[in-house]
Formats: C-alpha cells, sequence, structure tokens
C-alpha cells in the first residue's frame, strides 16, 4: 500500500440541501504513485471537479476512503494534512481576496502553520514561480491572469507540500500564457519531486502533463488509460472515442448523430 | 507633489504602507471626483471641528441667559446672529454645543451597533444551519418592532437621559447591519479564496475577521452612514419627547421641543435647530452616496 | 458583392490617462461565408464585433472610414433605424446565454415576441417559433417552448440563444465565443447549426473566438488579432503557412495530444507587433 501516495477507493460524494440529493461522484477509485502526474478529465457535471474537493475536505465524503501515503486522512482536515496538499483552483480572478496583497496571501499560510524565515520563503516562493520580489505588495487587480495564477500556485507552494490538486489551472487563461504556466507546472514538479493530481476538460492538456489519466462522466469512472493509451487511441469505451474525436476541432464530414 | 501623487499610484508598491496608502488614494481621487460627496463631506467636518472647538467658537454661555435684557431676541441682533429662546440663551452657542451631542450620538451609536451587527451577520451567514437560523430568527424579533417605539420603551424602561438613549438606539439599530453583513457574508463563503484559506488550516474566527469581515466592511460603513441621518433624527425625537437629552443640555431635538410653545410669535426658536439637524442629515446622506460610490461596487453604473 | 464592408475601423475608450484605442484600424470585407477573428484577451476582438452592430459600450465611441452592410452605410443610423436593422437583418450570439435571455419569460414566449415584433400574427409566431427550435436540433420542440431559462443546461441555452437570433433569419451573424461556455461535445453540435444556416440559407457569419484550432477548422478565413490591429489574415486550411510570428507562436503554444514537446515554446512578445 505504501507505494502509493495518494490512493481512493469507492470515493462518494453526496450533496443534500433540503430535500434535493444529488449524488456527484458515485464509486471513483484511483492510486497515485509518488512523483506521478495523474490526470482526471470529463465535461461540466462529471464530478471530476467534485474529487479533487472531496480529496481535501472542501465536499463532503459519504462513502469510500482516502488515505495519503498509506495513512488513512482524518475528517475534519487536520492542519497538518494541508502541508502535504495544497491545490489551485481554475479561475484565478475568484481565487485571491481582491483586498489582500500578495504579501498577505503568501504570508498567511506562513502565520497559520507556525513557519519560520517568512520573509525569505515568501521572496524565494515569488521566484519561482517566476514573478519576482516586486510583486510582493501589489494588490490582485494591479495583475493579469497569468500573474495572478502565478500567486496561487506559488501560495500552494509554500507550505511545501508533497501533493498538489490542480483544479482546471489553465482553463481561464490564454492560450499563450497557459503555456507558460504549464510549464511553470512541470519544471516545479521536476525541482521538488512534486505528486499531481490534474483536472481538467482539456485532453491535450492533461495528455501533456500526465502520465495517467482517468476519464469521468457522471460521476463515474469511465475508463482509466495511460498518455500511450492516449495517443494510439486505444479507448476501449465509446464515451472517451468521442472526447477524443470532439477535441480534434470541428469535422464538417462528421454525420450529426 | 507629483512625485508624491506617482508613488502613491505605482502599479508595483515597495512596501505594506505604500500599498495601503496607494489603495486608500485611489479610493479618494475616486470620492473626490464627486461633487455632492464632496459637499456632504463638507458638512461632517464642519460638524466635526465645530464639536472639538465649541468653548472658542460659542460667543455666548449656552446653559445661562439673561432673562431680563437678552430673552427671545430675533435672528440678526447684533451679538445674537441666530437669536435667543425664551431663557435669554444665544441659540448659535447652543447649536454649537449641541453639535458636541448629536456627534457623540452619532459615533457611540455607530460604535456599538456597527461590531454588533458584523458580528451576528457574519457569523450567520458563514456557519449556516442551526446558528444561522437562531441568530437571524432574533433578529428579525428585534426587526419587527418600530424602531422609535423600541427605543421609547427602553428610555422608559431605563430611564430619560442622553446617555440611555444612545444605548436604545444602538440597540435598535443593528439588526439591517446584521441582515446585510450575513447577505454579504453568503455570496462570499463559497468562493475559491476562502476555500484556498481553509486549504491552509484557518480556523473559523480567522476566516471571518482576516476574510469576510473587510469585504463586508464596505456595504456597512455606507450603510452606517446613510443611517446617521435617521440616528440623529431617532435622538432629536427621543429628546423632542422629553426622553433623550435633559434640559438644560443644548440637544437640538429638545431645543425644537422648547421652541415649539411658542412657534408663531417666535419662529426662530425652534426653526435653527430644525435647519441644523436638515444640514446634518444631509450632510450624512450626500457623504453615504458618495462613499457607495466608490466602495460598494455593486452599485456602480 | 461584399456583405460587410468595414474600412479603418477603430473604437476609442477614454481613461484616467487619457484615451485608449482598443482597435485600430481593422478593415476586412465579409461576403455569405464564415470569417473567424482569433485573438486572446484584450486583442479587440470583442469590440471589433460590438462595433460593426453599434454596440460599443459607453463611454467608449467607434469610427470607420467605410462601414457598410449590403450597402446601407451603418454609420449615420439613429438609435431607431439601428434597432430596425439588428432585430432583422443582423444578430449577436454572446458567449453567456443566461445573461442574453430573459429569466422571468418563459423561451417560447420570447422567441414569438421577437417574431411579432417583425409583424408575424400569433399563430404564425408559435409555428415559426416551433419550427425554429427544431432547426437548432432541439429534440422536444414543445417542452422546450414552455420551459423557463434557466430549466435549461448550457448547450440547450445556447442553441435557443442562436434560435432566437435566427428567428428574423438574418443575413448577418456576429457570433462572440458562442461555444466558449459549453463542453467540446456539445460545442461540435452547435457549430454543426451554425454551419448548416451559413451554407443552406447563405447567412454571413463572423465567428469570434480565442481558440485557434476550433476557428481553423470551422471557418473559411481567419483574421489574427493583437493588440487591436489585424497582424495576419489567411485562409483556415493554410494556417499552417502562417508567416505572421504571433500567429506561429499561438499555434505552437498549444499542447496537443500527439506531441511530446517540453517544455512547451512560449510567446515571446515583440513590441514591434503592437506597432
Amino acid at each position: 500500500m505504501n507505494d502509493h501516495m495518494l490512493s481512493v477507493q469507492n470515493l462518494e460524494v453526496t450533496f443534500v440541501s433540503g430535500l434535493d440529493q444529488v449524488h456527484a461522484v458515485r464509486g471513483v477509485s484511483f492510486d497515485v504513485k509518488p512523483g506521478e502526474s495523474y490526470g482526471i478529465v470529463g465535461e461540466s457535471g462529471s464530478g471530476k471537479s467534485t474529487v479533487l474537493r472531496a480529496i481535501c475536505g472542501l465536499a463532503p465524503t459519504s462513502g469510500g476512503t482516502l488515505r495519503l501515503n498509506g495513512a488513512g486522512i482524518a475528517s475534519p482536515r487536520r492542519p497538518e494534512f494541508y502541508r502535504q496538499v495544497q491545490m489551485v483552483f481554475q479561475d484565478p480572478y475568484a481565487s485571491l481576496h481582491p483586498r489582500h496583497t500578495i504579501d498577505s496571501v503568501l504570508s498567511e499560510p506562513l502565520a497559520i502553520q507556525g513557519f519560520d524565515r517568512r520573509d525569505e520563503r515568501i521572496a524565494q516562493a515569488l521566484e519561482d514561480v517566476g514573478l519576482g520580489v516586486g510583486f510582493r505588495f501589489r494588490y490582485p487587480h494591479q495583475l493579469s491572469g497569468g500573474q495572478r495564477q502565478r500567486v496561487a500556485v506559488a501560495r500552494a507552494l509554500i507550505l511545501e507540500p508533497q501533493v498538489i490538486l490542480l483544479d482546471e489551472p489553465t482553463s481561464a487563461l490564454d492560450a499563450s500564457i497557459q503555456a507558460e504556466v504549464l510549464n511553470l507546472l512541470e519544471r516545479l514538479r521536476a525541482e521538488r519531486g512534486l505528486t499531481y493530481v490534474m483536472v481538467s476538460h482539456d485532453l491535450a492538456v492533461i495528455s501533456h502533463m500526465c502520465e495517467r489519466l482517468l476519464v469521468m462522466e457522471h460521476g463515474l469512472a469511465v475508463e482509466e488509460l495511460t498518455r500511450e493509451d492516449l495517443r494510439a487511441r486505444r479507448s476501449k469505451t465509446d464515451y472517451t472515442a468521442k472526447l477524443l474525436r470532439a477535441s480534434a476541432g470541428y469535422t464538417k464530414e462528421d454525420i450529426p448523430a | 507633489m507629483s512625485t508624491t501623487r506617482a508613488w502613491l499610484l505605482s502599479d508595483a508598491p515597495l512596501s505594506r504602507r505604500q500599498a495601503k496608502l496607494g489603495q486608500a488614494y485611489r479610493t479618494w481621487l475616486g470620492f473626490r471626483s464627486n461633487g455632492l460627496a464632496m459637499f456632504g463631506l463638507l458638512i461632517v467636518v464642519v460638524l466635526v471641528l465645530l464639536a472639538l472647538f465649541a468653548p472658542w467658537l460659542a460667543p455666548h454661555d449656552p446653559l445661562t441667559g439673561d432673562l431680563n435684557t437678552t430673552r427671545l431676541l430675533p435672528p440678526l441682533t447684533e451679538g445674537y446672529w441666530l437669536g435667543t429662546d425664551d431663557q435669554g440663551r444665544d441659540i448659535l452657542s447652543r447649536l454649537i454645543y449641541g453639535s458636541r451631542i448629536t456627534l457623540a450620538v452619532v459615533a457611540l451609536v455607530a460604535i456599538l451597533a456597527t461590531p454588533l451587527g458584523l458580528l451576528i451577520g457574519t457569523s450567520a451567514g458563514y456557519f449556516g444551519g442551526w446558528v444561522d437560523t437562531v441568530l437571524m430568527r432574533f433578529t428579525d424579533i428585534v426587526l419587527a418592532f418600530p424602531k422609535l417605539i423600541l427605543a421609547l420603551a427602553f428610555v422608559a424602561a431605563l430611564g430619560p437621559g442622553i446617555e440611555n438613549a444612545i444605548i436604545a438606539i444602538a440597540i435598535t439599530a443593528w439588526p439591517p447591519y446584521a441582515r446585510l453583513a450575513r447577505a454579504e457574508t453568503l455570496t462570499i463563503r463559497n468562493s475559491d479564496f476562502i476555500a484556498a484559506t481553509k486549504l491552509q488550516g484557518a480556523s473559523s474566527a480567522r476566516i471571518i475577521w482576516k476574510h469576510v469581515v473587510p469585504l463586508c466592511m464596505s456595504s456597512i460603513i455606507v450603510r452606517v452612514t446613510l443611517d446617521m441621518a435617521g440616528i440623529i433624527l431617532t435622538a432629536a425625537g427621543l429628546g423632542f419627547l422629553g426622553l433623550g437629552a435633559q434640559p438644560p443640555q443644548p440637544e437640538w431635538g429638545a431645543m425644537i421641543a422648547g421652541g415649539r410653545n411658542f412657534l408663531i410669535d417666535y419662529w426662530w426658536v425652534a426653526t435653527m435647530p430644525g435647519i441644523a439637524i436638515f444640514v446634518v442629515s444631509l450632510g450624512f446622506n450626500l457623504l453615504g452616496d458618495g462613499l457607495r460610490d466608490v466602495l460598494d461596487p455593486k452599485g456602480q453604473k | 458583392m461584399s456583405l460587410l464592408d468595414v474600412q479603418n475601423l477603430r473604437v476609442t475608450f477614454p481613461t484616467r490617462n487619457g484615451p485608449v484605442d482598443v482597435v485600430r484600424g481593422v478593415s476586412f470585407n465579409l461576403g455569405r461565408e464564415r470569417l473567424g477573428i482569433v485573438g486572446e484577451s484584450g486583442s479587440g476582438k470583442s469590440q471589433t464585433g460590438r462595433a460593426i452592430l453599434g454596440l460599443t459600450p459607453p463611454p467608449g465611441s467607434a469610427r470607420a472610414d467605410r462601414l457598410s452592410f449590403d450597402g446601407t452605410d451603418l454609420r449615420p443610423l439613429t438609435p431607431k433605424q439601428w434597432r430596425k436593422l439588428r432585430g432583422k437583418r443582423m444578430s449577436m450570439v454572446m458567449q453567456d446565454p443566461k445573461f442574453s435571455l430573459n429569466p422571468v419569460m418563459a423561451v417560447g414566449k420570447q422567441l414569438m415576441e421577437v417574431l411579432r415584433t417583425h409583424g408575424a400574427g400569433r399563430a404564425a409566431a408559435k409555428q415559426a417559433a416551433l419550427e425554429m427550435l427544431e432547426a437548432v436540433q432541439i429534440r422536444d420542440p414543445e417542452r422546450v417552448f414552455r420551459a423557463y431559462p434557466h430549466e435549461l443546461s448550457g448547450g440547450m441555452g445556447q442553441r435557443v440563444m442562436i434560435a432566437m437570433m435566427l428567428v428574423s433569419e438574418p443575413d448577418l451573424l456576429i457570433a462572440d465565443e458562442p461555444t466558449s461556455a459549453l463542453d467540446v461535445t456539445i460545442q461540435i453540435e452547435v457549430l454543426r447549426i451554425l454551419d448548416r444556416l451559413v451554407s443552406e440559407r447563405g447567412m454571413g457569419l463572423i465567428f469570434i473566438s480565442h481558440d485557434l484550432r476550433l476557428v481553423s477548422s470551422f471557418c473559411d478565413r481567419v483574421l489574427v488579432m493583437y493588440a487591436g490591429r489585424v497582424v495576419e489574415e489567411l485562409k483556415a486550411s493554410e494556417l499552417d503557412q502562417a508567416k505572421h510570428p504571433y500567429t506561429q507562436g499561438l499555434i505552437n503554444c498549444l499542447p496537443a495530444i500527439d506531441e511530446d514537446r517540453h517544455p512547451l515554446p512560449v510567446l515571446d512578445r515583440d513590441g514591434a507587433w503592437a506597432e
């Protein structure tokens, strides 16, 4: 069991509001090895983001087990958990507090977790994500989308976690900025031996970033593929084949269903 | 001067202080371009200055007058520009001293009611569930009473006097702030930046205090400023009914009450404090509208 | 003859530091074809589309040396003339249908309203509305006709939007990121509807998008915009022969399923491109 960094077994997530029940994730299982980058692909409503939120305790799990480094994850999460697992959110315009400077965004996790040498760590984190200390006292509205996402990455890194959950980290960015952020994420993984779990709707991004991936639809795991399977179009299910076709762009010859 | 401006408007501040001051300067630039709001600010600043320097500005003693020589002098009399009342006291001096009471009421109500409303509203909104139910139903109960009547009941129970009037007004003033803070909190609490803060292991108290409250603050400030006029009127109303400031204190509402017995023959005795209340209420309203434009992005066109 | 003729279009917005041109001299001709406008955020592509429809949001203003639609000069039009032209002969589809549909009115009623302002009778309008919903591949038009916007999924809402824009059979449709909020599989279906409308009705389509790959596979011709200017115009089929370094950079920086390029080439922005 210990050769898995993160292990998800039969994960179930149910949202209850009043009498309504939404079964967002229905028995999803996967294992992520240390240093691996694992992708989850699906369309909206597939539950792919909910899986990430459930891992870090933002969504209620109604069944299944989660293990980190072989040990069960306590619920509610302990503060120490967040030193090991951090997350980068989809929309860099929504994930930074509009009234906090980059300095307070980065110093707050250090203060909460009781880290020392804070000035040094903040400067280092800003350098690591390619921003430099000149950005330290700016407000989010003084940054572009790509710069904000770099700040979000710096915030996730500053607690020196082993696992980073990436929830569509580039879908709100322009194509050229997406390339920069993807390169940054790859470089950081290589430098620090990080483990990634990355969610995206874009098969090309996932195949670029991840060695293995899981296809999800309507809260269910459809199939697990390796990057090589994806490139060879070795999909066992119609749904994955459909996704692959759609991601190639518009084709006129296609006969409508 | 232009270097200070450039330093303040810099897109790359070099220290925490520069970032904070720059932000404040930008808000001020937005506020400054609104003429009516600046007029409101001017009125409020004048009120504060009057209150601070009352002993130097007032030409006469506000509490005692000469019943033989200066009784009920009309406005524009030499030395008594706004006239005198039935006790022979200079109305201008009484208005100047009365600004201290008005300002004290406004400031104390703001200090008492705002934190209470914020605490109840943000807690209810952030925690939700039964905390929300209990706190908001309690708020609804307080809100269900007519404001002035509830204040009257409190003052009647506690005894008349300006201190009790302030407490009574504060007790009736917080529920709208709680509701507003709760509504704001509901929109904030599911945002990604709150989730990101949870992922750093932050406690609920920390999230509410450092992340939710600063975002509720601007709309609360706007609301409180706009309510100031109402608070002044309530305080004046209590004074008028004899339940607020007690004679011979120069409270504006009580002054109107004192003048109403001879309103026809000596109109200025009641009219002058009336104008003062009107001007100050207007000032706070204009200021509040201006603040809403710069602080509350939702109100922006 | 071209349907739309735009010469030296400029859109200006006043800011604290003086006026800023967000569109700086865009010129193009549109026939009854699919024209793609591609660019990143801030390139001025959306403002170009809005300016053509006279929808530049205040305090901005648009100027052009020539702006004519089917022989009519659009520049001197009064708001009233604009309204007549916009609903009937030229339409726009926005990114998010939620903001463009009235939330408290059933979809069918909104469709009928458009038709009736253009002079259709009640029964005829209902018939035409149902036919239009069918035309945009809605399987159960009767149900959607009675539904309110919030009861529709994203793809369904976008189709209703397109139906709404098309009931009056416009000659020109400007689609501003019409599929960006949709899942890829639904995206393809919506594009298919637009495709059919161009080829069957001879409509002119301006397709504005950030997605170079999608635009190149869907449109006939592509304008690439950067910093308010058109830096390159090319046939969609000849995208791989792009000459401008910006276009090349945009193509290269996209990850692809079949490629293994680590790190991805990034765009080195040259100040001269914006000149």
